[in-house]
């Protein structure tokens, strides 16, 4: 408005009445906009803080609940940062993200940003377990209790064969960021199986919920922790145990997911800046059922992402105040 | 969206009156050749199926792409240890996109820290907006400017929608920065404009997802990704349709001018800029449309904008979601659209003084591809009414803006007038209405749907997928360039060896094919329905009158938008792609095929009437034969169209080349496999625009 | 005798002292090898033979001519005759291949670009047949273009368009645009246009040929009152060969870029060069261009001591009622002296072969 001030005179007087005239408003009362608290009780103020998102509801979980923590204890500005894996690794590096909350392995990013560039440090477990694998609706277990054998697969693959399937049978994907060696088990367990992406969390669960209303036959890539096993029991089919090392060669894995421990990263920048948001998230733990019973309320409930984080973090005072010890 | 320009033509002397000599069209046999070319295609993949298909399976990789991923290893290494390019350039042009929005939203969209407000807030927001589209584009655009922005806030993306505003606004000032010199310079200049077409042309055919994933590599996520590449999308139209403008200016102005002995800036300035005007505003349209919509997918890298809820609504599946937040998309189009237009045609009479200006018919483009929407919401009237004097005008909005501050001070000083009110918010109401109504819709239709899109699969699909993709890659290849050739000649045919060259050099030939299964399937689909809803629109005014709008509907809503009612009735496949694709691609073909009927010169279709021709002698005869040249510049844009939906059908299983890009934009090791299938993406677009723009270059004509 | 006379008497230059404009062995040329036809037998190759030897195209071939100061020079032919090329040759509106071109003293060939400016801008001016107006500019200021681009004064300016727009008859136009107006009132603007500046030469390229004939008719009769009131220097180009005897002092006859034939009407139509030029004029009716020097006949023995007297270049059909009055041959005089006898039998000669 300063400009306009200056333009001229004319400009000058119109904005003059026109500031008096807001001023004598402004008097007649109502509530006036007052600044936030700029940081918690002595040490450092925060500042931003830019949590990435990656596209799946646990994930989600567990960014609101740090970003709700860190917004209203900390006093931080938090950004949240719409992206996959691997650019929230990339975005670490060049310092447009501070944090990914939930990290699935990714061992060769680890050597990349973390062994060699140095750019991105571990932060910690999260306190949850990682599963992934090849899942059946519970009524194909009960109906083929030899399916959860991958052994056994080749038999039922006739029955998985959809139009994209190339008349073998489907094994439906999901995001395609998603952590996978699908094709190289289907290829190097010589499964008649043919890789289809489903496209998101949701596709998947949307799949799984159709195929055990309907009682269709569905083989699909799904992973723990997860909501959505509270609504339906997926049943795992078993692949050849996993030994460390058998994954080493993408090309060449014959092998199950490895359990993950889910972790944490911070970026570097992050890291040295001495926010106390630093502490918060390498503090951050959560179960599996905790997380799951956040997003629920997301994914199911279809509730705001950060009135859920407040529902919880209200709920277990105990816990937030671990993270911030 | 490569734009068809001029069939390329004799370079004639440049004779007036001179009677050119007459190219007699030899009877070449086209349909023959083209019938023993698929012949011997049958029979080769009879013999040959299965081999060198040289197929790459999803994780496998090639020298190419390895060294793709090594080339951004080293520059994400150089840009992290100081390069001077890439950390000292290209870093603070990034750190400077990334401030500016920065800056731009505290100021009006996000919490300005420590504030838990923006500066000014929406009743600010909304009075600022109101006045610039009342001080550029009169009081009716005003009018439509305010109604857009509450509806921002009415259906609850009051932030992301006034994020995109952002975005857009900067990404078209800096095109305009750049695009009109050099647009004037193609236009004045042979040289530049040899040089710079192939660079448009390129622009317009690589997909979006293709050089996003780079530039976030090299710009870092976030604002300043989104604004490069939405400059990048959107420089093209203008640049060209800047050109277009400077170079039609009529050839005896020009020289009239010139025989009054103007230098070449008085040329430039009094002569050619001024009359171009008209052509150059809608360029700045064009510009406009084109930046809205890649500032929607630039939400995936981060930019800040109603991008977000599309996305975040496709990966959940939320129709409702996307209906709303797809609908405030289409709410700021047509703000955007309806006040540039209208801005353009008021300076246009303010520049002719008190006289109303005659009704021209607009500017005809070849390359103008997005309508006008409805103009009833910003004409201004047209009378014999004199416009006040420039003094009246300014004291007018001088005192206009009186409220406008008061508006600004108020939205800093009270809370309900700073954030737009939750419980005014209908968006969430109108996405689970949206959303049930979905789902009854899906539940009740969806075995008829899946048994429509088993049939075109295995009926259509499949097959074609297998002649294709079984057959080895030389015959393939031979194929193609046989059919080049027959249809348009040796150019065509060269054009096309070198585009094979490219495809195989990514190592992708495989998907290629595949994705020119899905490409021509969708096109014949898309064209069938332009045919249809294109004659009935071109034979029958009330036709046009009820499906224009709709079919301008479905070209402002970003294309991310449709995916997810296409995923809920037709589950993720192939078909859905197809489905999105032709979503995308019918509008405009059946626009072209609706004008080209049209246009059939009425004295002809009298003449038939006279020689009692039937209705349906009538389109096969005289109507469709007639409009041969809109039905093949139909064709080439559909081609186009859904070529540029390959990566979006990609999201949805679509597969192939499309799917490669997106995941070669989300996961490390795929990177460079996903940037070779943008290459082979680009390759095939260039390939099928050319193979189509010769084949009605030759056939065209009647 | 007398014929040949006739034709000493007009032929390629105007034999008067100062030349407005001198063309000599002008060349236009298009395409790519353009530069290398002259001079080798190719260039007295048909102009089909020639594109289709070499792919180039001979627009404008060899050809001289000279115009005298307040003459009215008419280039005609049909399209595809080079003429329009030729005109612009003349300001290098169009660069031409080879030859000279000679304005007021000044070589134009080898003007530099700022000097051809400044030709243009003060002693040559041009109507197109298309008008090239500026749309976004009012009448007036349209007329003032000229004065502007070379940064006269606005008040200067207006006066001068202001007197050109009276000149030409568009009082109360001055502030309509170019799009409200009809085809032969846009054209009085380019005519005013091409008058602002007060040129030495004017040019027209097939000014009325886009315009209806009643109005062609007045625009016509306009260019002639213009000519008498300014007195400039014109060369005019036309297709209309009634347009060309109607305002041309001499007619320069083109044809696939070649000169078929320069002269006055009545030479034109009384002695056409050559069968395409006769067929030409076939339609012409003579009595309105044929002057009593072409209808005459040498005196026979006796008849020029007496009867009444009529000057030779009296055109047939203004003599004709005094020819038919008078009782018997009149005497046909150039100046002072008899040049022949000329009777009824002459004038009916005339008149009567249009009317059948």
């Amino acid at each position: 408005m300063k400009t306009g001030m200056t333009r001229g005179p004319r400009r000058l007087r119109l904005a003059a009445i026109a500031a008096t005239a807001a001023l004598v408003l402004a008097g007649c009362g109502g509530s006036n906009i007052k600044q936030t608290k700029t940081s918690s009780a002595g040490g450092k103020s925060c500042g931003e803080l830019n949590i990435a998102v990656n596209p799946w509801t646990g994930y989600e979980t567990n960014a609101h609940l740090i970003g709700y923590v860190a917004e209203t204890k900390l006093g931080c500005k938090v950004n949240y940062q719409d992206v996959k894996e691997e650019v929230g690794w990339q975005g670490m590096a060049n310092g447009t993200i501070d944090t990914i909350v939930e990290n699935w392995g990714h061992a060769d990013l680890v050597k990349k940003y973390i062994t060699q560039q140095k750019t991105v440090e571990d932060a910690g477990p999260t306190g949850s377990k990682g599963i992934i694998g090849w899942y059946v609706p519970p009524w194909m277990a009960q109906k083929y209790p030899d399916i959860t054998s991958w052994k056994s697969l080749n038999k039922y693959a006739s029955m998985f064969k959809t139009s994209e399937s190339g008349g073998k049978g489907q094994l439906l994907d999901g995001d395609p960021s998603y952590v996978t060696n699908d094709e190289a088990l289907v290829k190097n367990l010589n499964l008649n199986y043919k890789v289809v992406t489903g496209g998101s969390e949701a596709a998947l669960i949307q799949s799984f919920r159709s195929a055990e209303k309907n009682k269709t036959p569905l083989l699909a890539y799904f992973y723990e922790p997860q909501w959505f096993f509270s609504e339906v029991k997926l049943v795992k089919v078993n692949l050849p145990r996993y030994k460390p090392g058998c994954d080493a060669n993408p090309a060449k894995v014959a092998c199950d997911y490895p359990p993950y421990k889910l972790n944490k990263l911070i970026s570097k920048k992050f890291a040295d800046s001495g926010s106390p948001a630093v502490k918060l998230v390498k503090g951050f733990k959560i179960s599996n059922d905790d997380q799951n019973l956040v997003s629920t309320d997301i994914a199911e409930k279809k509730m705001d992402p950060d009135a859920a984080a407040k529902k919880w973090v209200e709920a277990n005072p105990a816990k937030v105040s671990a993270w911030l010890k | 969206m490569t734009t068809l320009q001029a069939p390329p033509g004799r370079p004639g002397p440049n004779v007036k009156e001179e009677q050119p000599y007459v190219d007699t069209a030899p009877n070449r046999h086209t349909a023959l050749w083209l019938a023993v070319t698929v012949a011997v295609w049958v029979v080769g993949w009879l013999i040959f199926r299965g081999q060198d298909t040289r197929t790459l399976s999803f994780q496998d990789l090639n020298g190419f792409h390895r060294w793709l991923n090594d080339l951004r290893d080293s520059i994400q290494l150089a840009s992290s240890r100081g390069n001077w390019f890439f950390h000292g350039v290209i870093g603070n042009i990034s750190a400077f996109f990334n401030w500016l929005v920065g800056q731009l939203q505290e100021l009006v969209s996000t919490p300005a820290f420590p504030r838990p407000v923006p500066q000014i807030g929406w009743l600010g927001v909304l009075a600022l907006l109101a006045w610039v589209a009342y001080a550029v584009a009169g009081v009716r655009s005003a009018a439509l400017v305010l109604l857009s922005v509450l509806g921002f806030g009415f259906l609850g993306y009051w932030g992301d929608s006034i994020d995109t505003l952002i975005i857009t606004v900067l990404a078209v000032l800096i095109c305009c920065l750049i695009g009109l010199p050099l647009g004037i310079a193609m236009a004045r200049r042979k040289a530049v404009s040899v040089a710079v077409t192939p660079v448009l042309d390129l622009m317009q055919t690589m997909p979006a997802f293709a050089y996003l994933a780079p530039l976030a590599l090299i710009f870092g996520i976030g604002a300043s990704s989104a604004v490069v590449c939405t400059l990048i999308y959107a420089l093209p139209p203008l640049v060209r349709i800047t050109e277009h403008g400077i170079r039609s200016v009529p050839e005896t102005t020009l020289e009239a001018a010139g025989s009054l002995g103007v230098t070449k800036q008085q040329m430039l300035r009094r002569v050619q800029l001024p009359m171009a005007r008209r052509t150059i505003v809608v360029g700045i349209n064009q510009c406009t449309m084109a930046a809205l919509s890649m500032a929607t997918i630039a939400a995936f890298v981060n930019s800040p904008g109603l991008g977000k809820p599309v996305i975040a609504a496709l990966q959940s599946l939320d129709v409702g979601g996307a209906a709303v937040s797809g609908f405030c998309i289409v709410i700021a189009a047509i703000m955007l659209d309806r006040t540039t237009t209208a801005a353009s045609e008021r300076a246009e009479k303010l520049n002719r003084g008190a006289l109303a200006s005659v009704s021209r018919p607009g500017v005809m483009l070849m390359t103008v591809v997005l309508e006008k929407l409805p103009r009833w919401a910003t004409e201004e009237q047209r009378g014999r009414r004199p416009l006040p004097s420039p003094l009246f005008r300014r004291a007018v909005l001088a005192l206009t803006f009186i409220p406008v501050l008061v508006a600004i001070l108020l939205s800093r000083q009270y809370l309900s007038l700073a954030t737009f009110s939750s419980s005014a918010n209908v968006g969430p109401r109108i996405a689970t209405a949206v959303s049930d109504l979905t789902d009854t819709v899906v539940n009740s239709v969806d075995t008829f749907t899946n048994a429509f899109k088993n049939v075109i699969s295995y009926g259509l699909l499949n097959p074609l997928q297998s002649l294709l993709g079984e057959a080895p890659w030389w015959l393939m290849a031979a194929v193609l360039i046989s059919v080049a050739f027959f249809l348009g000649g040796w150019r065509p045919a060269a054009v096309t060896v070198v585009c094979e060259a490219v495809i195989l050099g990514t190592g992708l030939w495989h998907d290629a094919m595949v994705t020119l299964t899905m490409t021509l399937v969708a096109t014949v689909m898309v064209m069938v329905l332009a045919m249809l809803l294109g004659v009935w629109m071109g034979r029958s005014r009330p036709a046009d009158t009820v499906v224009r709008p709709v079919l301008d509907t479905f070209q402002t809503i970003p294309p991310f938008v449709y995916l997810v009612p296409a995923l809920a009735l037709f589950s993720s496949s192939r078909f859905t792609a197809i489905v999105a694709a032709m979503a995308y691609a019918v509008p405009i073909a059946t626009k072209l095929v609706a004008d080209g009927i049209r246009g059939v010169s009425p004295s002809t279709v009298e003449a038939a009437r006279s020689a009692g021709i039937t209705s349906r002698q009538m389109i096969m005869k005289v109507q469709l034969p007639m409009a041969r040249e809109a039905l093949v510049l139909a064709t080439n844009q559909g081609l186009l169209y859904v070529l540029s939906m390959v990566v979006i059908g990609g999201m949805v299983g679509g597969g192939s080349l499309g799917y490669l890009v997106v995941s070669g934009f989300s996961q490390a090791q795929l990177f460079g496999k996903g940037i070779a299938a943008g290459i082979a993406i680009t390759a095939l677009g260039v390939m099928l625009d050319r193979i189509t723009r010769y084949a009605a270059a030759r056939h065209g004509r009647i | 005798m007398t014929q040949t006379q006739a034709k000493e008497h007009s032929g390629a230059t105007t034999g008067e002292g100062d030349v407005a404009l001198s063309v000599k062995d002008l060349w236009k040329i298009f395409g790519d090898k353009a530069d290398k036809v002259i001079g080798t037998p190719d260039a007295e190759l048909s102009r089909q033979e020639l594109q289709a030897k070499t792919g180039c195209v001979a627009a404008v071939k060899d050809v001289s001519f000279e115009v005298a100061p307040g003459e009215v020079f008419v280039v005609m032919g049909l399209s595809g005759s080079g003429k329009s090329t030729l005109v612009r040759l003349l300001t290098r509106l169009i660069e031409p291949t080879q030859g000279s071109i000679r304005m007021a003293g000044e070589d134009i060939t080898s003007a530099s670009d700022q000097q051809l400016r400044d030709l243009r801008r003060k002693h040559v001016a041009m109507v197109f047949q298309h008008f090239g107006l500026l749309p976004h500019r009012k009448v007036v200021d349209n007329i003032a273009f000229g004065l502007e681009v070379r940064g006269v004064s606005r008040t200067e300016r207006r006066n001068r368009a202001q007197e050109m727009v009276d000149l030409v008859g568009l009082s109360g136009y001055e502030n309509s645009y170019p799009d409200q107006l009809s085809g032969g009132m846009q054209q009085r603007v380019g005519l005013a246009r091409a008058l602002a500046a007060d040129p030495q030469l004017l040019m027209f390229d097939e000014p009325f040929s886009a315009l209806d004939p009643l109005i062609r008719r007045d625009m016509q009769n306009e260019v002639i009152r213009l000519h008498e009131e300014v007195g400039k220097t014109m060369v005019f180009i036309t297709h209309d060969l009634a347009e060309a005897l109607k305002l041309g002092d001499r007619i320069l006859i083109m044809r696939d870029g070649e000169i078929i034939q320069i002269g006055r009407p009545d030479e034109v139509v009384g002695a056409p060069a050559d069968d395409y030029v006769k067929d030409f004029v076939s339609e012409v009716p003579k009595s309105h261009v044929l002057t009593l020097r072409w209808v005459m006949r040498p005196a026979r023995p006796g008849e020029a001591d007496n009867g009444p007297t009529l000057q030779a270049d009296r055109v047939v059909r203004d003599a004709a009622r005094e020819v038919l009055a008078a009782d018997g041959p009149c005497r046909v005089f150039a100046g002072e002296e008899f040049i022949g006898m000329v009777d009824d039998e002459d004038i009916l000669r005339v008149v009567v072969a249009e009317e059948g």
